[in-house]
C-alpha cells in the first residue's frame, strides 16, 4: 500500500487544470487512487464474465478481444433500455454547475472528477458511435474513438464517483452522474473490469448472504454477543430470534452493523429498543445483509441480492419489514426494490407499529419500514421512557448521508430522534450547504471503501471532514451521527485521518443509551464502555471530563 | 492549436462564415433562397427534428423511478413538511407538476448553485479549507439570457400577425419602457446580447469551464450573440424597411411567401442566422429544453414506496435460495440451534427435499 | 435456472425493450403543447394573404402641386427607412440649437416642422400614418404633443 501523505500535503489542492486538453492525457494508475482488479475467484463464484488475474497498473489489461464490440453493442443496449441515459447524453450544455459539487473534485482537483467532464468520458464515446454531427465533427463537439485508453478511464473515473447525486441535485437538467457512473460500470463488469473490494463482497452476500461472508452460524454467533455485552452494560438481556416463522416483523440491517465498530454500537441499540418494546421480530441468516453492493456493479447483480429479502420475508411469513440504518441500502429499497419484485408482495401487509397502531401508509407497496421513521413514531407517541442525560458526554454533529438524503429524503426523522436522545444544546449542525439535501458523501461509498485507494477516500472525504472540523472547532463537537452503516465503516477512518478529536455514531446507538428499563442496572457507561457523565460516582465522572 | 483555441476558433470562423454567406448571397441576388426556401427549410429541419428526438427518447422506457429527492420524503403525517420540501421532494403529481414548473420558468436547481473555495486557513493542522457560499451569477445571467429571448420571440410575432394582438403590442411598450433613442431601445435585446456576453465570458475566464467547453458550446453563444447584434444594428443604425420585412415575414406564415425589393442585407443575414439556429437544435445541446421536461430525475413523483412502478424489461434473475443456504450449513446450523426446514437426521431421505 | 444467463455475457440472452413509445399520451400531449404554441402564427394567418399597407398620397395639397414638385424633402427609399430618424434629428435641432430651416441632401432648404411641413401635404394622418405603424405595431409618441390639423381646428373651437 501507498503511504499516505499528511493532511497538510492531502490539503494542498490544486483546481487549475492542465495545458493539455482533456482527451490527450491518459489515465495515470498511481498507487493509493485505484481500487485493485477484483480476484478472478469472485466473477467466477457470479458468473461473471471474463474472469482472468490482471492488475491495475499492467499495460495490457487482457481485455476479450471483441472488447470493442461488447462495449458498443452493451451502450446500445442500455440506451434502449434507459431513457435516462440517453436524455442525459444529449442535453448537457458544460454549464459547469455540478463542477465544484464533486467531493471527489474539491478533494483531487482532476478536472476528469468535475461530474460533468467525467459524465463526457462517456458521452464521447456515445457522441462518436451514436449520433451523426459526431461522427462527423469529431472532437470539436466531443466524440472521440473508443480505444483501450478510454476504458481505462471509465476504470479510475468510475470509481472515484461514489454515486452521491451531488451534481444531480445542482443540475438545472437533473443530470444525474451516478446513473451514468452505474451504467459505465455494469458495461466495465461486461468487458471482465471490476474492483476487489466491491466484487469480493458482492461474491460473499450473494453466496453466504452478507457481505463479510459470514457463515450463518457466524451470523448468529456476532449478533448473540453483542446481545451479550448488551447484558453486561445494561443487565438487560436481549434475545434475539433467527429465522423465526410467524415472526411479525423480518429485521434486516446491513453487515457493517454486527460485523465492526461502531456499527455493532448501533446493532446493540437496535437489540436494546426491540426488547424494551417487546417486538415480535425475527433475524434472518439468509437475508442477512441490508446493504446492496451488488447496486455499485450493475442493477441485475443489485436485484440478486436484493431479492433475498423479499424471499425470506415470503419463507418466514412475516407480516413486514424493518430495516436498519443503511444509506444505499434505503436507497436501493426505495428506488428499485418493488420494481425489481414487479409487483407489491402480496405475502407481506401493510406495515403496522404494533406498539402505537401508527400506519406506514408511505410504505404501503414497498412493506417495509425505516428504523428512523419506526422510532419518530414512538417517540412521538410517548412510548419510550429516555433520559437524554445519558448522552451528555456526546456533542453531535448529523451527517445526512448522501443515499438516503437525494435518493429518498430522510431528514426529520433521525434530527427528531436526536433531539430526543441529547439533552438540549448538544446537537449542532454543519454549516448550511454541507447538509440535507446538499450533504457531502463520505467519500468512500458504492464499494470503493477499500485499503489500496486510502489516499484517493481522504481526499473524497475531505469537503465531509472539512465541515465536521467547522462544528468540531466552533461547538466542540466530538460526535458525528449518521443512519448508514457504510459512513460508519468509512468515516472513522476519514475522521481519523482529518478530525481525530471526532468519534462516529449511529443514531440508534444514542437512543440505546437513553433507553431507561424498568429493570436495568445502574448505568455507569454508554454502550462503548465510557463513562457517562453526571451519573455513578460523581468526581470520578467529573474529573474523567 | 491547444484544444481552447482550437474550439473556441472553430465557432467563431463558423459564425462569420455563415454572416459571410448569407452576405455575399444577398448581394448576389439569392434574396429568394435566404429569404424564402432557407426559413422554410430550417423550420421544417426544426420541427422535424425535435420532434424525431423526443420520440427516440421515448422509445426508451423509464425502468425505475429515480427522482433526486431535495426535501423532506411524505413518511409520518406529524412530521413537518415545508412547501420547499414538497416541491422539491414531490410525493403527489401536483407537486410534481409544481416542480417542473420552477425548473422550467424559474431554474429551480441552478438557484441553489453554490461556489466552494479551497482558502488558507493556519490554524487548521491540514493548513486549508473549504468554504461554500450561495453563488447566484450564473442563475441571474442564464434567467436573463433565457427570458429575454422569450421576449424578443414573442415581440417579433408582431411581424408574424396582421392585425397584431394587442399583447405583442403591448408587451413591446413595456420592453421599451426606457423610451431611450429612436426607435425606442428594447431592454431584451441588449440584455439578450449583455447575458450572451457573460455566459461566453465566464467559459473563457473561468479556467475548468474553459477545459470542459467544446467547439459546440461556443457555436450556439456566438450564433445568439450574432443574432442579438445583427438584430440592434438593424433596428438602431443600419435601418431596413420594416415595412417590406413584415411582408416577408406574413407571406411565410400565411404560404404566400413573397420577396419585396429594398430589404438591407443585414436584414437577410440576421434570417440566416436565426435559421442556422433553429436547424442546429435538433442536433445539439440545445435539446436540454425539451429534455427537462424528460428528465427522470426531475419529472417523476417520489412516492416509490406507496404506488408501485413497473419496469417493462424486468425479467427473472438467478439468485441464491435460502435452502442452498441451508443444504450447505445444515449441520453447522443445527448445532448453532437456528431453526432448519430440514432437520438433519432426515437428509438421507433425499426425495423429500423441495 | 440451470440455464441462467447473466446480463453481460453477448452469449446471453438480453433482456428484451419492446420497441415502442413509452408514455405515449404524456410525450403526445407535450408534442401537441409545443406545436401549437410554437406554430402560432402559422394557424393564426392559415391561407390569409394579407395584402401590404399602401399608405395613400393622394391628399388635396399633393394632387394641388405641379407634377414635378410631387416629391418630399428626401427619397423614397430613405424616407421609408429613416423618417423616424429625421423628425428626431428635426427636433433636436429646433429645440435644442433654435435652428428652425434644414436642407436637405440636394441642398434645398425646409422648415423643421412636423405639423407644418409634413403635415402640410400629407394631411391624412389615419391613412399615411397609421396605416403602416399600426401594420409593424409602432406607437411613435409624434402624437402626443403634436395635433392633426382637424383636431387644431377642433381645439380652436373648443376655446
Amino acid at each position: 500500500m501507498a503511504k499516505l501523505p499528511t493532511p497538510a500535503e492531502l490539503a494542498k489542492v490544486s483546481y487549475s487544470p492542465p495545458a493539455k486538453g482533456w482527451m490527450e492525457i491518459k489515465p495515470d494508475f498511481r498507487p493509493g487512487q485505484y481500487v485493485n482488479a477484483a480476484d478472478p475467484k469472485w466473477m467466477e463464484w457470479i458468473d461473471y464474465p471474463y474472469p482472468r488475474k490482471w492488475s491495475v497498473p499492467d499495460e495490457d489489461w487482457q481485455l476479450p478481444s471483441n472488447w470493442k464490440e461488447i462495449i458498443l453493442e452493451g451502450m446500445e443496449d442500455r440506451l434502449n433500455r434507459f431513457r435516462s441515459l440517453k436524455i442525459f447524453f444529449d442535453i448537457c450544455v458544460r454549464c459547469g454547475a455540478c463542477a465544484d459539487k464533486c467531493h471527489f473534485f474539491l478533494g483531487t482537483g482532476d478536472p476528469k472528477n468535475m461530474p460533468v467532464l467525467r459524465a463526457e468520458l462517456l458521452r464521447s464515446v456515445y457522441k462518436r458511435y451514436f449520433t451523426r454531427i459526431g461522427k462527423a465533427l469529431g472532437d470539436l463537439v466531443g466524440a472521440r474513438d473508443l480505444d483501450e485508453s478510454v476504458i481505462k478511464e471509465w476504470f479510475y473515473y468510475l470509481h472515484q464517483c461514489t454515486i452521491c447525486r451531488r451534481c444531480s441535485l445542482f443540475c438545472p437538467y437533473g443530470i444525474d452522474m451516478a446513473e451514468m457512473t452505474l451504467l459505465g460500470r455494469e458495461m466495465l463488469a461486461s468487458i471482465g473490469l471490476n474492483i476487489d473490494w466491491a466484487l469480493a463482497s458482492v461474491a460473499q452476500c450473494y453466496d453466504k448472504g452478507s457481505h463479510i461472508g459470514a457463515t450463518p452460524q457466524a451470523f448468529k454467533d456476532m449478533i448473540d454477543f453483542l446481545a451479550e455485552e448488551n447484558e453486561r452494560i445494561t443487565g438487560i438481556s436481549t434475545p434475539v430470534s433467527y429465522n423465526r416463522k410467524g415472526a411479525e416483523i423480518l429485521f434486516v440491517t446491513p453487515s457493517g452493523d454486527y460485523f465492526a465498530d461502531p456499527g455493532t454500537f448501533t446493532l446493540m441499540g437496535y437489540l436494546l429498543l426491540f426488547k424494551y418494546l417487546d417486538l415480535d421480530y425475527t433475524f434472518s441468516t439468509y437475508a442477512a445483509e441490508g446493504g446492496n453492493f451488488g447496486w455499485f456493479v450493475s442493477h441485475e447483480m443489485g436485484k440478486r441480492l436484493n431479492t433475498k429479502i423479499y424471499e425470506e420475508a415470503k419463507r418466514l411469513k412475516v407480516k413486514w419489514i424493518l430495516g436498519g440504518e443503511c444509506g444505499h441500502m434505503w436507497r436501493v429499497c426505495n428506488q428499485y426494490m418493488t420494481t425489481w419484485w414487479g409487483e407489491s408482495p402480496t405475502f407481506l401487509e401493510e406495515p403496522v407499529s404494533p406498539i402505537t397502531g401508527t400506519k406506514f401508509e408511505n410504505a404501503k407497496v414497498h412493506k417495509m419500514v425505516h428504523i428512523s421513521e419506526f422510532t419518530a413514531d414512538l417517540i412521538k407517541h410517548g412510548k419510550l421512557k429516555l433520559d437524554p442525560q445519558r448522552n451528555a458526554h456526546i456533542k453531535l454533529t448529523f451527517h445526512d448521508s448522501c443515499n438516503t438524503a437525494r435518493g429518498m429524503g430522510i431528514f426529520e426523522e433521525p434530527r427528531y430522534i436526536i433531539n430526543n436522545v441529547l439533552p438540549e444544546g448538544h446537537f449542532f449542525e454543519m454549516p448550511p450547504n454541507t447538509i440535507r439535501e446538499k450533504t457531502f458523501c463520505c467519500g468512500s461509498s458504492s464499494g470503493i471503501n477499500a485499503n489500496e485507494n486510502m489516499e484517493a477516500r481522504m481526499q473524497g472525504g475531505f469537503p465531509r471532514a472539512n465541515a465536521v472540523r467547522y462544528v468540531h472547532e466552533k461547538y466542540g463537537v466530538n460526535h458525528l451521527g449518521c443512519i448508514c452503516a457504510l459512513d460508519r465503516a468509512t468515516l472513522p477512518t476519514l475522521l481519523q485521518y482529518w478530525v481525530p478529536e471526532v468519534d462516529v455514531t449511529g443514531i440508534t446507538e444514542l437512543v440505546g443509551n437513553a433507553l431507561v428499563f424498568e429493570d436495568e442496572i445502574e448505568r455507569t457507561t454508554d454502550l462503548r464502555d465510557r463513562d457517562l457523565v453526571g451519573f455513578g460516582e460523581e468526581e470520578g465522572a467529573e474529573e474523567e471530563e | 492549436m491547444d484544444f481552447f483555441k482550437r474550439n473556441i476558433l472553430a465557432a467563431l470562423i463558423a459564425v462569420l462564415g455563415l454572416i459571410a454567406v448569407a452576405y455575399v448571397g444577398v448581394k448576389g441576388n439569392l434574396q429568394l433562397l435566404f429569404g424564402v426556401v432557407i426559413p422554410y427549410m430550417a423550420l421544417l429541419i426544426f420541427f422535424e427534428g425535435i420532434i424525431y428526438r423526443v420520440i427516440k427518447w421515448a422509445r426508451s422506457p423509464v425502468p425505475f423511478r429515480i427522482p433526486t429527492t431535495a426535501g423532506q420524503q411524505e413518511s409520518l403525517p406529524w412530521l413537518k413538511r415545508t412547501l420547499a420540501d414538497k416541491l422539491d421532494n414531490p410525493s403527489t403529481f401536483p407537486f410534481t407538476l409544481g416542480r417542473m414548473a420552477l425548473e422550467v420558468l424559474a431554474f429551480r436547481s441552478l438557484f441553489r448553485n453554490t461556489r466552494s473555495e479551497l482558502i488558507e486557513a493556519p490554524q487548521r493542522p491540514e493548513g486549508a479549507k473549504l468554504v461554500h457560499w450561495s453563488y447566484k451569477w450564473l442563475w441571474l445571467g442564464a434567467i436573463a439570457f433565457h427570458y429575454a429571448f422569450l421576449v424578443i420571440v414573442i415581440r417579433h410575432l408582431r411581424f408574424f400577425t396582421e392585425p397584431v394582438p394587442h399583447f405583442i403590442s403591448l408587451l413591446g411598450e413595456v420592453d421599451g419602457f426606457v423610451q431611450f433613442f429612436i426607435p425606442t431601445v428594447y431592454v431584451s435585446g441588449v440584455v439578450l446580447v449583455l447575458a450572451g456576453l457573460y455566459l461566453l465570458g465566464r467559459r473563457i475566464t473561468n479556467p475548468n469551464l474553459r477545459y470542459i467547453s467544446l467547439a459546440s458550446d461556443y457555436f450556439p453563444l456566438f450564433l445568439i450573440i450574432g443574432i442579438g447584434t445583427t438584430g440592434i444594428l438593424m433596428r438602431y443604425v443600419y435601418r431596413v424597411d420594416i415595412q417590406a420585412v413584415k411582408q416577408l415575414a406574413l407571406g411565410l406564415v400565411t404560404l404566400h411567401p413573397v420577396v419585396p425589393a429594398g430589404i438591407g442585407a443585414i436584414f437577410y443575414v440576421h434570417l440566416f442566422l436565426v435559421c442556422v439556429l433553429l436547424a442546429y437544435f435538433p442536433f445539439s445541446k440545445l435539446l436540454h429544453a425539451p429534455g427537462l421536461f424528460m428528465s427522470p430525475t426531475r419529472n417523476m413523483t417520489s412516492n416509490n414506496r406507496k404506488v408501485l412502478h413497473v419496469n417493462p424489461w424486468n425479467y427473472p434473475v438467478k439468485f441464491h435460495t435460502y435452502m442452498e443456504l441451508e443444504d450447505r450449513y445444515r449441520e453447522a446450523m443445527y448445532e448453532a440451534g437456528l431453526p432448519l426446514e430440514i432437520e438433519p437426521e432426515t437428509m438421507e431421505t433425499e426425495g423429500e427435499e423441495e | 435456472m440451470a440455464d441462467y444467463k447473466n446480463e453481460f455475457g453477448w452469449f446471453a440472452e438480453k433482456p428484451k425493450v419492446e420497441k415502442k413509445i413509452y408514455d405515449r399520451n404524456k410525450v403526445a400531449i407535450g408534442i401537441v403543447v409545443f406545436l401549437v404554441i410554437f406554430t402560432i402564427a402559422f394557424w393564426k394567418n392559415l391561407g390569409k394573404a394579407v395584402p401590404p399597407p399602401k399608405p395613400a398620397l393622394e391628399t388635396a395639397a399633393i394632387i394641388k402641386l405641379p407634377e414635378k414638385e410631387r416629391t418630399c424633402v428626401e427619397d423614397v427609399e430613405f424616407m421609408r427607412q429613416r423618417h423616424m430618424r429625421l423628425l428626431v434629428d428635426w427636433r433636436e435641432q429646433v429645440i435644442r440649437d433654435g435652428e428652425r430651416y434644414w436642407t436637405n441632401s440636394k441642398g434645398e432648404k425646409y422648415l423643421a416642422s412636423l405639423s407644418n411641413t409634413c403635415m402640410e401635404c400629407h394631411t391624412n394622418k389615419t391613412q399615411f400614418c397609421d396605416q403602416c405603424h399600426n401594420y409593424v405595431a409602432v406607437v411613435p409618441n409624434c402624437w402626443g404633443c403634436h395635433l392633426t390639423k382637424e383636431e387644431q381646428v377642433a381645439k380652436a373651437e373648443a376655446k
